[in-house]
Order: structure tokens, then sequence, then C-alpha cells
């Protein structure tokens, strides 16, 4: 039973079979608090608990499988302190802190560097797959004997660096939740967090909980705590909704809506590089296209062909075994698909393209198709449709879809694609500009994968825990509160208006209009206004008729003040910058000199206060890492 | 052609992104609880499968197939616009999911 029809043949809509306890309220009371439930959050929970305090985790999903990398995870990247790694973690922190012309985190990355290989370990422990121990893919390229590890040819052009393994990652999640149970975290799943509660319910004040509410229920909690960590993703689809396109082009799950963002913001956190956004690319580049997207991760080893199996040119997709080349070449989007574009169109070769699994060496073949694309978020569910249809890898070749999709319009835009992006700002601790808030994982700006986000994890845990070791329970104001409560049950007070998603589509189509491609003072501004307008005249006539789709709704606030924020950002930034895929029409310099820093945004006063930081604001990575973390023991020596 | 005709709205699209087999179904309501959208509810009656409520909200993970515990209860199904293809390298000819 699915639809209306199925009911009128039953003769009656069912009713929720959840029971309804809007407004019923509960406080608990916790030293640290994780907002989030996904990679990072579990880690962060893990981390703090393990120091013997009480931690709960607030997700809004269910923590067995949430988050972009609930599902599974393919690669472990930026391992670079495992035992066979030919690099040194310090120096490779530094040069990905110094990509993208240096609109990079490179705290993030450091931690990254110098703990995920830890945080692998301890996730072997609890359970995670990590190594080959059956021997199965012992024939494979990157195979490694001493520890049974896979390594990927990703980041590792020459075969050189071994950075890079291949994981079980489908067994990732639930065995972070079964240690965070182990540890005595309290978990609370279907619970969006809506709001964080600063002490005296002042903006810019210590952070000391957060608010929520259950998504089936309705039911309304205050949880307070001494630290409170954001572990929720910065992504959210703030220029586009479109249900139709629900399977395609979706990495993230439609409950990634920048909550964590949403709250920051109100609570008068810092936030960096929020201006930045790049158009949406339909046929490649995001996962669950069907794997038909070279230059996916799991294209690494594949070779492309023409609809006659003739070679595409090198480069397409991550180089192969061997071969030397120019890892960006194969980005989407990169200058070898222009060279494919007019082949295509001279007739040299002919559309569509293949991913041509039956020319691979069949253990190659085995470790993209058997392992990997079973092991990556969400796609053994592809990878099976295929085979239950009849598709064989040995025998045949799938279809890509690069250049018969193309691109979107140009207003049709993504936060990001790949890492550059806005998110919130933080120091050595991972703690924010606001005392007793820490961040995480993709919270972070400019963040990094599903390493990132469990190597941050556990550091913010950590630093969370010594933080709430030190401090008390500060009061929260019931006033903030009731506030609170005001908003979030706003909607499900009225039976008629606007539903979640004409409000999501009114957001979306201020975005495409007033902060896309062209980008002025003006537009921008007019942007700000009709956001407002939104705010103001419309949002007061949205309702929810049950918890699940006020879920849906307080989603679109989140995208609101998210889209908000990141129009005050784009005014700050009075530069062009390729990096960032920034473009002023009124200031049309492309990166001159004195506009290479973060731009930071943060409400005081309700009013937004623009600042800046140099883009090295970190610091030397390997010495201000080492002076924060003196007492801290890993793999990695030095 | 049906008895009756009832007036009802439209449904929103994709709105059938799982297939379950009602006989091999046993209504644990696994698929309920993992489902990272919480687009099924349990069904009013013990033991029967799960309504799916929120079709089009859909993420196609695959978790509620991967998870189910009777193997077989539940089928993902793609939407058609969405249904990939595949090429026999030996004779050019073309397949789709």
């Amino acid at each position: 039973m699915a639809n209306w029809h199925d009911y009128a043949v039953r003769g009656r809509v069912p009713e929720w079979p959840y029971p309804i306890r809007y407004e019923n309220e509960q406080v608990i009371e916790t030293d640290v608090l994780v907002l989030g439930g996904g990679i990072a959050g579990c880690w962060a929970a893990i981390a703090a608990a393990s120091e013997g305090l009480r931690v709960v985790l607030v997700e809004k999903s269910a923590t067995i499988r949430s988050g972009a990398g609930g599902p599974g995870c393919d690669h472990w990247c930026d391992a670079p302190a495992n035992p066979s790694s030919k690099v040194d973690p310090d120096d490779w922190a530094q040069r990905l802190a110094s990509a993208n012309g240096g609109y990079a985190n490179g705290i993030g990355r450091q931690i990254q560097c110098r703990e995920n290989y830890d945080t692998i370990l301890e996730l072997e422990r609890m359970g995670g797959k990590i190594r080959d121990t059956e021997g199965e893919f012992k024939a494979a390229e990157g195979y490694d004997e001493k520890t049974k590890f896979v390594f990927s040819p990703r980041s590792n052009p020459f075969h050189e660096s071994n950075v890079v393994m291949r994981v079980w990652g489908t067994t990732f999640k639930p065995a972070l939740k079964r240690e965070c149970q182990r540890l005595g975290v309290t978990i609370y799943d279907r619970v969006m967090a809506t709001g964080l509660l600063n002490e005296a319910g002042a903006q810019g004040q210590r952070v000391v909980g957060a608010t929520g509410f259950n998504n089936r229920t309705g039911e309304f909690t205050v949880f307070k705590a001494k630290a409170t960590i954001l572990c929720m993703s910065g992504s959210a689809p703030i220029w586009t909704f479109d249900t139709e396109l629900a399977a395609l082009s979706t990495f993230r799950p439609r409950t990634l809506s920048g909550d964590g963002i949403a709250m920051a913001w109100r609570a008068g956190a810092e936030l960096a590089l929020l201006e930045k956004s790049e158009r949406h690319r339909l046929g490649g580049g995001h996962k669950h296209h069907w794997y038909a997207g070279a230059g996916d991760a799991s294209y690494e080893n594949v070779p492309l062909v023409d609809a006659n199996g003739k070679v595409l040119p090198g480069g397409l997709s991550l180089p192969h075994w061997g071969r030397k080349s120019d890892p960006g070449d194969g980005r989407v989007g990169g200058g070898a698909w222009e060279q494919v574009r007019e082949g295509v169109l001279k007739g040299e070769y002919e559309l569509p393209i293949y991913g041509d699994f039956p020319a691979m060496a069949p253990i190659e073949r085995n470790v993209t198709w058997k392992f990997l694309l079973r092991e990556e978020s969400g796609t053994k569910i592809i990878v099976d449709s295929y085979e239950e249809s009849g598709f064989d890898a040995a025998k045949d070749r799938l279809m890509a879809y690069q250049l018969l999709e193309g691109t979107s319009p140009p207003q049709w835009r993504e936060i990001y694609r790949g890492v550059e992006r806005g998110g919130v700002m933080i120091d050595w601790d991972l703690k924010t500009n606001l005392d007793g808030l820490y961040a995480a994982g993709e919270q972070l700006f400019v963040a990094g994968d599903h390493s990132f986000a469990a190597a941050t994890g556990r550091y913010a845990g950590r630093k969370a825990a010594a933080y709430a070791l030190e401090v008390s329970h500060a009061a929260i104001s019931r006033e903030q509160v009731a506030k609170e409560k005001a908003r979030v049950y706003g909607p499900a007070k009225r039976t008629e208006g606007i539903d979640w998603k004409e409000l999501h589509a009114a957001i979306a189509r201020v975005m495409q209009w007033f902060c896309a491609e062209y980008k002025t003072e003006r537009l921008l501004k007019m942007g700000l206004e009709s956001l407002n307008e939104i705010e103001q005249r419309w949002v007061p006539h949205l309702y929810a008729s049950d918890p699940h789709k006020l879920l849906r709704g307080m989603e679109d606030l989140s995208i609101l003040n998210y889209a908000q924020a990141i129009l005050h950002s784009s005014l700050a930034r009075k530069a062009s910058t390729q990096w960032l895929d920034f473009q002023r029409i009124d200031y049309p310099e492309m990166d001159p000199p004195e506009s290479n820093k973060l731009t930071t945004i943060k409400l005081e006063n309700d009013q937004a206060v623009p600042g800046e930081r140099p883009l090295n604001y970190a610091g030397h990575l390997k010495k201000n890492y080492e002076a924060h973390n003196r007492d801290y023991t890993g793999v990695w020596k030095g | 052609m049906p008895e009756t005709v009832y007036a009802v709205p439209n449904i929103p699209t994709p709105n059938r992104p799982v297939i379950i087999d009602a006989i091999i179904c046993t209504g644990c309501n696994d698929c309920v609880e993992v489902c990272p959208i919480d687009v099924f509810i349990p069904a009013a009656e013990r033991g029967e499968p799960p309504i799916l409520l929120h079709p089009e909200e859909c993420w196609y993970c695959g978790c509620c197939v991967n998870h189910c515990p009777t193997g077989g209860a539940i089928k993902i199904n793609w939407p058609i616009q969405q249904r990939g293809y595949w090429q026999r390298a030996s004779t050019g000819q073309n397949f789709r999911v």
C-alpha cells in the first residue's frame, strides 16, 4: 500500500503509527553532546565516551546506516602514517593544505594525516574489515603482503605513495554503532537537533546544549551539555529541488540539509567560505549515476572506450596502474574531456562511452566490480541490480553518460562536488569561536571525505571531553527554549498553507536567480531581500500534517538560514576567484592577490558581521599539531 | 477494468522505489528501522508488510534490501528513466537494467 488508490480500495487512510507527543518535553543532561550520528559523530561519541564521560548522540535518521558514509565506504584516503606508506604524513598534510590555491583546511588535513591510520586500526578492533586476510585479491596490484592491505592508485599516480587503502566499508557503520553502545553512549535516533542553546540565551555566548524533536512522535527534548560537537553535513540542496532526480546524482541523502550550519549561524558561530558553489554536473562526478560517470573513484582502473570499443585518450579515469599521467586530468570537466568532446564532434569517437570491464585483467576487474563497488556507500544495490538483469563484468561494458547528459544549467548549483566549500570555522582543538562548541567531519569548512570525518570526529571527541572535564554545567535559558519550541511547532499547529516541497522549491529558485553564475551587489541583495520575504511572508504558512513532514519542513528552515548565510558571505567577498568558482561581475579581476583569504561571516545581535583570515591561518601544521597534542600517542612516531 | 473508479490525486514520483513481496515479508519492520530517510511506516496489522509512505524521498541506498532478514522480501525498483545500459562487448548489443 503506497498511494491514494490503494487507500481508496482499502476504504481508509491509515492513522499515524507512532504516538503523537507534540510539546511533551524531556530534559536530558550529559557531559558531551554529539549532534549528528554519521561517521564523524560516531567517532566523536566513541572518543568522548572512552574518556569516561557521559555522552549523548542525537541522530535524525538511524545511526546504524545514517550519513553519507553510512551504507559503506570503498576508500580510506590519505592515510600516510600506515606502515607501507612511502610518504611523510606531515609532508602529505602540507601538500593537501596547499591544494586548490590554498583554500584548504590545514588543521583538518594535519589531523587526518597524523591520526586516520590510528583511527582505522581502532575500527578494525571494533569489527570493521580493512585487510584482505583471506588473500582474495593477493594477485592484484596494490596488495601488500606484509599488512594485507589493498592499496589504491588514487592519489598515487606513480604507485609510490601507498596512502589510499581499499576497504570493506559496509562493515564500518554497524561496528561504530556497536562500539557506541558498548561504551554506554546514549543514542537518540529519529531525533532532529533543531537549535543550539547559548548561555543566558544570548547569541555568541557559550553553547550549553541543544534542542531537538522526535520526527516520529514529535516529542521535544532539551539536551543540557558541558560540551557540544557539531557533526552534521555541510552539504544541502540549496539551489535545486526535484524528487524526480531522487536516485540520480545523489551522493548525499535528502537528510543532509545543513542543519548544523543553520544552527551554528543562528547561535553566532563563525562560518568560513560559504560563498563557494559550483555548477551541478548531472552526467558524472556523483556516484549514484549508475556508476556511469568516469572520473568516479571506482573507475580508477577501468579503461573507457567509445561505442565501437575505441580507447579514449589517457587520463579519463584516474590513472591506471603504472601509467604515469596527471590525476587531475581524470576529473570530470578536466582537459581530457574537451579532447573527447572535440573528437566526438569530428566523428573520431562515437557515443556513448563505456567502461570496458572485459578488457581488464580478471583480478583487477574483480577488485573494482566485486569488491569496491559492493563496499562504497549505497552502491551494492546498484551492482546487484545490474547482475540480476544479466550484466556480466567479464563480458559486458557499462555505459557512461558523459557528454550525453552534459552539465546542468549554470543556475543549478551545488555546494560542492570536490572538497572546496564552506563550513564551520575552527581552531587547533576543532573548537569554534563559541565556548563549548566543537565541530568535525563535513561540518568543517573545506572538509575531506570518510577518513577525514572519522579522524576529525575522533579528535573533536577527545578535545571536547578534555574541555568537559574542566567546566561545570551552565543554566539553560527557558526563554530561548520557549522561542525554539514556538519555531518548531508552528507548522504542526496549522492544517493548511504551504507544504515543505513548495517552500524548498521557493528557496532554491531565489538562489538560482540571485546567487548563481551572475553575481553582483544588486542581485545578491535582492536575493537576501527575497529570502527575508519568504521567511516573513511564507514561513508563517508552512504546515506539517505529521512529525515526518515537520522534519522535512524544519530541514527547509535550515536550508533557508543556510542560503541567507551564503548570500551574506557572497556579499562579503568583493572579488572573483577561480578557486571557489566565484565570479562577481562588479569585481571582475580574477584572484587579485589581496583577495586570497578566507572570508568569514557570523551573526552578532542578529546582524551579519563579515571577517577574514589569511589562507595559512593554521600556521606551521606540524609544529602546531604537536603543540596541541603533546600527550597523544599513535602509530606515527615522526 | 476496475469495477469502481476512484477520484484520487496524482501520486508523487518516483512512487515505487522498492517492491515488497507480501508472501515472503514477515512484517518484521527491519527495513522501517534501518531506512535513513524513514520512507516507510509499519503496517497497523502485526506481520503485514510496511507501508511505503514517502516514496519520492527515497535515496536508493539499498539499506532496506541489504538488511532484510528474509532475503528477497524487498527488491529495489529503479525509476525507468534512470535504469542503466550496458553493451555486450562481443556483439555490440545493448541491454538495460
